[in-house]
């Protein structure tokens, strides 16, 4: 259970304010205008912001004073989640120990999540020699072999194409499924939220406005701005 | 097809004149050069040259080796007073050499604040002010490098537990280690053709390089075909340097933003915080020293004598007729449209690096000496070199600009038929005026500092500021020297300080 008890984040001169819950488990989609403060929902779940008051807390453990490496978390980014330098495998392998000295078995754990993935083949490719996706495909392997309870995304399949963002959702649920992870994803795409997501919440100024099962959210007209920002989407 | 030619015009004469410069430079050089073999190279030409790698390649991995950490700390830590160092961090580019150099003699010299206690003449003193120069440079080149790094990766670094030796191998050092041969080229190239540390630092025909050998050769030994056989091999080493340089990276890179610093995790701890601040300090311990001793030693110093007057008028009128120079050269090369047109632009305006003054003064000797009169046409020779020197400076304040109004305006113009010089009234002057002005000032600024040109072809009554300055050291009048490097050290900081102040002013 991921907790947000009157969490207060101020940027220059917009105040943000996060309350919600989320269960063990759960796919939450994270949908809403620019400028709503998605990322920054996600910055403070991962320590990369620190609310000016309010508690978070992950599966009853307060995550205040703790650094993005000592909560129970993996994030992965838009763009930049890979170290151009380093092969294929090692930027997985560096999710395990950044010295990258691995014992037998963490080596091991690299190439399953490797061919988990389907990169087994690209392993000693450079980030560069690889396409977008594949790119992508590496950041998740990495927090296949990180292996924490919760997964948060920012907006990571946004500069894929529709059939490759299917395959990619189809990825990360199938390891949803298999890890017991608790998934939060920003997206630009409703139909993102609509395929792979258990819950969706519709955020707007700094505030979370609805948070509900998706089909369930898709459908409520009385949603404050919901409508304003999914346009004619909806009738479509 | 009349207004098209008239327009272009301009366009094809800037690089015709300072090509014909250029050639006027090696042409004479090389065939003097070639004309006696291999004669002229020598046991003392080996030396010299031996001298200047030497003590190049040295200054450079001095000044990396202190700029690299300076810029490792300045990217890590935010603090109060960031900024004003990172200002600091730009002075000894930004000051006349010849000032600079009073101020290193006001603390390492004889009669310095350290009594002496450092050998400054010879090779110990140039490298000292050569590190002096260049490793602001370094760091701020560095620095640059390291702001470029994505966000990303500091959050990454952050959630993976990078420890400090992790962040430098995998993310600082993979950043860095790309722009490092650029920087440590551009240094070596900057260290090789440098003249006025060299002249007045060096100790004697031991401590000599290329750049000053040719000097001496030229105005005391008055033996042009030994002035030729260096020059040859300074024309090599610099035009290879300074083409391989522009290759990996261009000469002509940003310093850092000043905005925008990016957030980063890790250097908040007390050891880490601590080590930031010991190497800032080192730094700032290397940078500080001899612009307050200048300050403090010049204030007391001033004197306004007829004769300081004289070379300020001097200095002056060479320094606006430089400046007119290059805007005039400047302005058609940055206004090249095509692709093919602005890479040869790019590296036309390096001419006078590629080619370093001292060997162009070789080959225009080389050709007026037989049939004019070379002290009668000081004024021009000095003018003329000085517009190439500033030319880099003022095309890359000019370029961005001319190709940004020409992005805005061209279609539209061409549909009005807004052409020639309704063009230039109406659109160009108005919307350029303030880069334009900032490129003169730049050659002004250039011209006022220069003690390069006016060494090679000054005479006894064409005496300008830099000169002066130079005459007082060398007559054992070293306090009004600094007085007077104080004098054009304040000069020259406050001119470009309100130009660039004026020009980044909103309308």
């Amino acid at each position: 259970m991921i907790r947000l008890e009157q969490v207060v984040f101020k940027y220059e001169d917009m105040t943000m304010s996060f309350d919600a819950e989320i269960a063990d488990g759960c796919f939450l989609a994270i949908i809403g205008p620019s400028g709503a403060g998605k990322s920054t929902l996600l910055n403070l779940i991962a320590g990369y912001e620190t609310p000016s008051s309010g508690r978070i807390s992950i599966n009853g453990l307060d995550m205040a004073g703790l650094g993005p490496h000592q909560r129970p978390v993996s994030m992965i980014f838009q763009d930049n989640n890979v170290f151009a330098h380093l092969d294929v495998w090692q930027n997985v392998a560096i999710g395990i120990a950044p010295s990258l000295r691995l014992s037998g078995t963490q080596r091991l754990s690299v190439d399953n999540a490797l061919a988990k993935v389907g990169l087994a083949a690209l392993a000693k490719r450079k980030p560069g020699e690889v396409s977008g996706g594949e790119r992508q495909r590496i950041a998740i392997a990495r927090a296949l072999v990180r292996d924490r309870p919760v997964l948060l995304l920012d907006e990571p399949f946004a500069a894929l194409g529709p059939a490759l963002r299917r395959d990619m959702l189809d990825l990360v649920k199938a390891m949803q499924v298999e890890h017991k992870l608790t998934v939060l994803m920003v997206s630009h795409q409703p139909e993102d939220a609509q395929y792979a997501a258990s819950h969706t919440a519709f955020l707007s100024a700094g505030r979370i406005v609805a948070l509900k099962p998706t089909a369930e959210l898709f459908a409520s007209p009385d949603v404050a701005g919901l409508g304003e920002y999914l346009g004619d989407w909806r009738s479509a | 097809m009349n207004a098209t030619l008239t327009a272009r015009a301009p366009a094809l004469l800037a690089p015709a004149v300072i090509l014909t410069a250029v050639a006027a430079g090696f042409l004479p050089v090389l065939w003097l050069g070639a004309a006696q073999g291999f004669s002229g190279f020598d046991p003392y030409l080996v030396r010299v040259l031996r001298f200047t790698l030497l003590q190049a390649g040295l200054s450079a991995l001095l000044s990396i080796l202190i700029g690299i950490p300076v810029a490792r700390a300045l990217a890590r830590q935010s603090f109060p007073g960031r900024a004003i160092i990172l200002r600091l961090l730009t002075l000894p580019m930004a000051l006349p050499a010849i000032v600079v150099i009073i101020g290193v003699i006001e603390v390492y010299g004889t009669r310095g604040w350290l009594g002496g206690a450092f050998g400054l003449y010879g090779l110990q003193g140039i490298l000292l002010a050569h590190v002096f120069f260049n490793f602001p440079l370094a760091a701020r080149l560095s620095l640059s490098a390291l702001e470029r790094i994505p966000p990303e990766s500091w959050k990454l670094a952050a959630q993976l537990d990078f420890g400090p030796r992790d962040i430098w191998r995998l993310i600082e050092w993979p950043q860095l280690r790309g722009s490092l041969p650029g920087i440590a080229l551009l240094i070596f190239l900057l260290c090789a053709s440098s003249f006025a540390i060299v002249l007045t630092l060096g100790g004697g025909p031991r401590a000599t390089t290329l750049e000053v050998a040719i000097y001496q050769s030229l105005r005391a030994d008055f033996d042009p075909p030994r002035a030729a056989a260096l020059a040859v091999v300074q024309l090599l080493l610099c035009a290879s340097l300074a083409i391989i340089a522009q290759r990996w990276g261009g000469l002509m890179t940003d310093g850092p933003t000043l905005r925008g610093i990016v957030i980063r995790y890790d250097g908040k701890t007390f050891t880490a915080r601590l080590a930031d601040a010991v190497v800032i300090g080192g730094g700032l311990l290397v940078l500080l020293p001899p612009l307050l001793a200048l300050t403090v030693s010049g204030a007391g110093n001033i004197v306004v004598s007829t004769e300081l007057l004289r070379a300020a008028a001097t200095s002056l009128m060479l320094g606006l007729a430089t400046a007119a120079v290059t805007l005039l050269l400047a302005w058609p090369l940055a206004a090249a449209r095509s692709e093919t047109w602005r890479k040869a632009s790019g590296l036309i305006v390096l001419s006078g690096w590629i080619m370093p003054p001292a060997v162009l003064a070789t080959g225009w000797f080389i050709l007026l000496s037989g049939h004019a009169d070379v002290s009668g046409l000081a004024p021009f020779l000095v003018i003329a070199m000085n517009g190439l020197m500033a030319l880099p400076f003022a095309y890359q304040i000019a370029a961005p600009a001319v190709a940004q109004s020409a992005a805005r305006h061209d279609r539209l113009c061409a549909g009005l038929g807004i052409e020639g010089f309704n063009r230039l009234r109406l659109i160009d002057l108005a919307v350029l005026r303030k880069p334009l002005a900032l490129a003169l000032v730049m050659g002004f600024v250039m011209s006022l500092g220069d003690l390069t040109a006016i060494s090679l072809f000054g005479t006894q009554d064409l005496l300008t500021f830099p000169a002066l300055i130079y005459r007082q050291m060398g007559t054992y009048r070293i306090d009004e020297a600094v007085g007077s490097a104080l004098l054009l050290g304040i000069f020259v900081l406050a001119l470009t300080t309100l130009a660039e102040r004026w020009s980044s002013a909103r309308d």
